[in-house]
């Protein structure tokens, strides 16, 4: 890989990044719970992206995938909310939570990629 | 919160998921299979952010730091592509890594979030 297109890569997670902060924020004050949808909504719709991107335009995958796409999606968050939603006894929110991403999350980046293969 | 604390900070998660964007990309390098090099870089993130939650006020560095370099450093996107992939490979193997993925998340954020608790003064 050329060091350009790593810093590309790079740039674009933090572009990335920049958008799920916002994205986070938008959803928090629109539905106002103590769920974090954001996150779920972030994942899912970036796990669909990824899906696409790399069964339909492999060779943009690093940038857009990697990097823009793996910026925009995160793990940490997800294991953190799910901890303190456990931890605050909210056992039934932490299980759908963590639970349902990963279904709907798994769900999402297989129809991604059956999508890019035929798109 | 203000305009301008929304756009600084917007602009503190550009400039840290750019660098957890490299250290994972960097890591990817090291770790030569592309889906343990992101169960890598999840678990120490997860354990990170942890430690980072526990320790720091909310405020613009653990946006920084947080928000922006753990959640670029670490990503789902790819923990589910990988995941749905190795399941054509092998189910089993899907399955484990999956597995190993959650666990493995789980339990080291809530490592994390206890090492990064305060100790009392002695």
């Amino acid at each position: 890989m050329s060091p350009l297109v790593f810093l590309l890569a790079a740039a674009c997670g933090g572009l990335g990044a920049a958008t799920r902060y916002l994205v986070d924020l938008g959803i928090a004050r629109l539905v106002g719970t103590r769920f974090p949808w954001g996150v779920m909504v972030i994942n899912i719709t970036g796990s669909f992206a990824l899906g696409l991107v790399i069964g339909g335009l492999p060779g943009a995958a690093f940038v857009l995938g990697t990097g823009f796409l793996g910026g925009y999606t995160t793990f940490s968050t997800a294991m953190i909310d799910t901890v303190a939603l456990w931890r605050d006894g909210e056992r039934r929110a932490s299980a759908l939570y963590a639970g349902g991403m990963l279904l709907a999350g798994l769900a999402a980046a297989t129809l991604g990629l059956a999508l890019g293969h035929v798109l | 919160m203000s305009v301008s604390t929304v756009l600084r900070r917007t602009a503190l998660v550009a400039l840290g998921g750019m660098l957890g964007t490299a250290a994972r990309m960097g890591l990817g390098m090291l770790i030569p299979d592309a889906a343990l090099g992101v169960l890598a870089a999840n678990i120490v993130g997860a354990l990170a952010l942890g430690i980072l939650t526990a320790r720091l006020p909310a405020g613009d560095l653990r946006v920084l730091l947080g928000t922006g370099v753990l959640g670029g450093f670490t990503t789902y996107s790819s923990f589910m592509v990988d995941s749905v992939q190795l399941w054509g490979a092998s189910p089993l193997l899907a399955v484990g890594y999956i597995v190993v993925s959650l666990a493995g998340g789980l339990a080291a954020a809530a490592l994390g979030l206890v090492l990064g608790r305060k100790r009392a003064a002695s």
